[in-house]
Parts: C-alpha cells; structure tokens; sequence
C-alpha cells in the first residue's frame, strides 16, 4: 500500500494539515505521532489567547487543539500514537517513512507526499554556555511547564528565569500561580522578546521584575541550585564585571528560544536556511525535493498558533495540487534575499507569478515608524508598506499580488527604511 | 496626566496613551488598533478584569492534571483567592472538557470549568 500524504508530527501544524488534506479530498493519510496523544506543544499550554484569529474566540492551548482532535475523529482521519519516526527515505516516485511504533513495532510506510510538522526543540544552557556548576534546579522553561501542567511536579520555590520569551513570561506566571516565589525575569536585550501583553499580565501584574540588559554569568551550587549571578551587559553584551550581584534561588528556567527539529529533514536531503534553521521552501511550502513539504515551526519559528493552522493549511492544499497534477510548474526561480535588518523571510524562493503570496519575515531589532520595502534587482518596487512599530517577537506578513510578479527582473530583496 | 498601558486584549499588544486617567469621566484612550482597546483601558482603570488559567489535581485518569479556565473575566482583585480554591481541589477521573469544576466562585457569577477531558 501506498499512503497519499503522511504527515510528521500531531501538533498543531500536523492537525491542521490532516484537517485541511480531508476537507480538499485526500482520504489516504496517516498522522505520526511520537507522544501518547495529539496536541503536541499546545497540551501544555493551559494559559489562553488561542484561536483569536482563527476562531474568533479567547481559547487555551488544550481547548484549540481539541476543536482539530474532535473534528479529526469525526472525520475518521488515521493517526498513530506513540510512534517515532526515524527516518525518512526519497526513493524518486515515493518515500518511504520508517517508524519505531509502541504498538506495531517497526513499520516502513511508502507515501506519495510527507508534510514535515515536526515544530521545534528549546536552545538549552549548554547552547547559550551559561558558566557555572551543574546541579540539579536548572530547566528549560518549556520543559518545566511540562512537569508543573501535565505531570504535576513542582520544579522550586525560588525561581529565576533566563530570557523573556513567550514561554518564559509565561512560565513566571504560572510559577507564581502554583506558589513559588519568581526573583525576577533577565533579558540580555534591551527589549523583551515577548509579546508586549504577556508582560504586562504576567510579570506586571505580579510585581515581577523584569531586568533587560542583564544575564547570568554563573550559576552556583553543588546538589541544587544555591544562587546565580547576574549582570548588566553594554552594547556589545559584554559583561559590565561591577554590575555584577548574586541572587539566593533555588531554580533557573532558560526562556532562550527555539530550534526548528530538523534532523528527520537533514537527512532525508532536505535544503536547510541557515537564517530560520528551518527547510528551504517555495511558495507551495514545497522543499527542494518534490513532494515534501513543511509548515509550522520546523519551517520557522511562529508567536501565534493561529498563523500555523494558517500555513499548515496552505501546505494542505498544496499537497492536493501535487497529488492531483494540478501543481503550477514554473521554470524560473526567483530567490528572495533580506537585508541585515530582517533576520529571514519565508519563502526563500518564488516559482511562479499566477497567485497572491504571503511573505512572512521577522526583523532584527525594535524598531518604530518604518517602511517595509521588497524591490526587484532593478529597483523596481513591489511593496512599499508603513509600519509604525516592528519587533523581533512579532512576525510581520506582506502579500505580494500575483500579477505584481509578471514583470520582476532578476531577485527580490526585502528591506527596511527609516522614515523621515 | 497621560498615561501608557499595554493592551492585553489579544496578541497585538497595542501600547495605548491614555489621556485623563485619574478622572474616567474624562478619559480619553488613544493608539487602540480596534473598539476592544479603549474599552479595556477604561476597565482597567476603574474594575481591572482578567481570566484564570490553572491546572487541578485529578486522580485516577490518564494524566495527572486537568487544565481550567475561569469561563469569563473576574476582578483582579479576586485573583489569587480563586487560585487558591483552584489549587486546592481535587477530582476523580472522568471529567469532560467544558465541564463545570466550580460554580460561581467566590460569587463572582463566574464558574470554574475543564478545558480538556481527562478519561
């Protein structure tokens, strides 16, 4: 048997891909799933601000993806839990998808098209080299929330988060929520990496201080944790050594960002963007090799869940277009470069001019009352678009028009102008 | 006086300037991307509202705990005593999602409900 369309992963981007595969008529599928259930990173996620976009509604991360488990089981789509795949082979006309599964064992799985929905992994202290000891007390934020929301352990009473993403915002909440008591949130940046109203309902509401500027530079302690200390840094982040100030805790969370997990995509040959650390796709989400696509955060890293469904589905209707020949085949690629402040765009290369497609980029640093610019090689402008605040945290989109490609002469460069 | 406030509304984040805040009556709210804006600044200024989320213990299903929501906004000044409550109960495996965990807390008009089944 030949599956159409195995998807990677039953996390939000996977979910959404099998629910938008069904409704386009693919019935052949199968969803893999290495955990006990589906839900992937949303299980964990009880706090709400789900599914605004998508569903109109204020939802929490076991809510949203409940609505796409529900409607999966009513539409009788396959999946199999507890099921690792390890590896992922191009054999030219099909693929074949091998699987550690608890309850088959070993499977091969020859398919058509695989929708890599993998999302990503937490950089972790040894990425960062946070000097110090190693006891026991140090945790990725990602992973304590695991322990507090799903297993019911309690990592510690006194607490100081690394880094002020989403997940560590977050995480100063709910430690506080279930008792200990959170010292203070250190961001090396000038500015937060959160969105703006997690700090404000997170930390601000809890008189949790919030030290940009600033980082670890030790941790201490033999068996637990005993104390960090923490810094300020100068432009450069270079230590400021009389800044420097131990603080008593018993537990450090690094809220340092995520890595889109890409080993499955590496070695199966998939083309990878040094900038996202995520798949080189065109515009139908498609890697270099026919008929693999990927969406959510295994292609780049997404703030909101809604926008994920979103691209999972586009990744959904372009698995249809491939299964039924009906693909737009360009031969020209046009590659889409950024200048130094946007940190990366998806997608990196446009084949064909017959649709409208969304770019989706990030800038480097806060900026406020710009202009986003995309201009072909000779200067000729496509996208001239006012902002009046950019920030790395939030993932700007622009749509190009379909027609605006006919005429394009040479690459597409996106970049940013001060506006006078 | 003028005033700054995020706008914690949805995942925009708008950075509002509030003109007037010490008087509501004559408040003005400025920089809000949509209607919702202007009305939480002036909510916030008067009866600040915000939803709970926590988990509860929950004994002999397949996990350990169930996620819950307050199914509405409730003042913030309640806040930690319904986090109490929450943290202090314990459940009996099964409990669907959209049950209700506790009703009217803290007479608040406001239930406590499961935002998954736990079987």
């Amino acid at each position: 048997m030949i599956y159409d369309l195995l998807i990677i992963g039953g996390g939000p981007a996977g979910l959404s891909v099998a629910k938008k595969a069904y409704e386009t008529g693919i019935k052949n599928m199968l969803v893999l799933e290495r955990d006990d259930e589906l839900g992937g990173i949303l299980n964990q996620c009880i706090h709400n601000g789900f599914g605004i976009e998508k569903f109109n509604k204020e939802l929490t991360g076991p809510e949203y993806a409940s609505l796409y488990i529900e409607d999966i089981e009513e539409k009788g789509i396959n999946y199999l839990l507890g099921s690792m795949v390890l590896n992922i082979r191009d054999e030219g006309e099909y693929k074949v998808v091998e699987v550690a599964s608890k309850e088959k064992g070993y499977l091969e799985l020859k398919t058509k098209t695989v929708v890599l929905a993998m999302g990503s992994r937490e950089r972790t202290r040894m990425m960062i080299q946070t000097p110090g000891t190693r006891p026991a007390g140090v945790f990725n934020a990602g992973l304590a929330q695991k322990y507090v929301n799903i297993d019911g352990y309690m990592v510690g009473k006194k607490v100081v988060i690394l880094g002020s993403g989403d997940i560590g915002l977050i995480m100063a909440r709910r430690m506080t929520l279930v008792g200990a008591e959170v010292l203070r949130v250190v961001e090396i940046e000038p500015y937060s990496n959160g969105l703006s109203r997690n700090v404000m309902q997170c930390l601000k509401d809890f008189d949790i201080p919030l030290q940009l500027s600033h980082t670890i530079t030790e941790i201490k302690g033999n068996d637990r944790v005993e104390s960090v200390v923490i810094a300020e840094v100068d432009e450069n982040k270079n230590v400021i050594e009389s800044t420097k100030e131990e603080v008593e805790c018993d537990t450090v969370l690094f809220s340092v960002g995520l890595i889109p997990e890409n080993e499955l995509s590496t070695n199966l040959g998939v083309e990878i963007d040094n900038r996202t650390q995520g798949p080189k796709v065109n515009e139908k989400l498609e890697t270099n090799i026919p008929g693999v696509f990927a969406c959510g955060n295994v292609l780049h890293i997404h703030d909101v869940v809604d926008y994920v469904s979103d691209e999972a589905e586009q990744a959904a209707d372009q698995v249809h277009k491939y299964l039924t020949d009906t693909q737009d085949i360009c031969k020209r690629q046009i590659v889409l470069e950024n200048s130094d402040d946007i940190s990366y765009i998806v997608p990196q290369t446009i084949e064909c001019k017959h649709s409208d497609i969304e770019l989706k980029f990030r800038v480097r640093k806060p900026a406020s009352n710009v202009r986003i610019i995309l201009e072909d090689s000779e200067g000729n402008v496509l996208v001239n678009r006012k902002k009046w605040a950019v920030s790395p945290s939030e993932m700007e989109k622009v749509m190009i028009k379909g027609k605006m490609l006919e005429d394009i002469k040479g690459n597409l460069t996106l970049r940013l102008k001060a506006e006078e | 006086m003028e005033e700054k406030m995020t706008c914690i509304v949805c995942p925009r984040g708008c950075e509002l300037t509030i003109v007037n805040a010490e008087d509501v009556s004559k408040m003005e709210v400025f920089n809000h991307l949509c209607i919702r804006g202007k009305h939480f600044a002036i909510k916030e200024k008067t009866n600040p509202m915000r939803t709970i989320t926590a988990t509860v213990k929950i004994n002999d299903g397949k996990q350990n705990r169930l996620p819950v929501r307050t199914d509405g906004e409730i003042p913030k000044k309640v806040y930690m005593d319904i986090v109490d409550i929450i943290n202090n109960i314990e459940l009996k495996a099964p409990v669907k999602r959209e049950d209700i965990i506790i009703e009217n807390v803290l007479d608040t008009g406001i239930n406590i409900i499961a935002t998954k089944s736990v079987l």
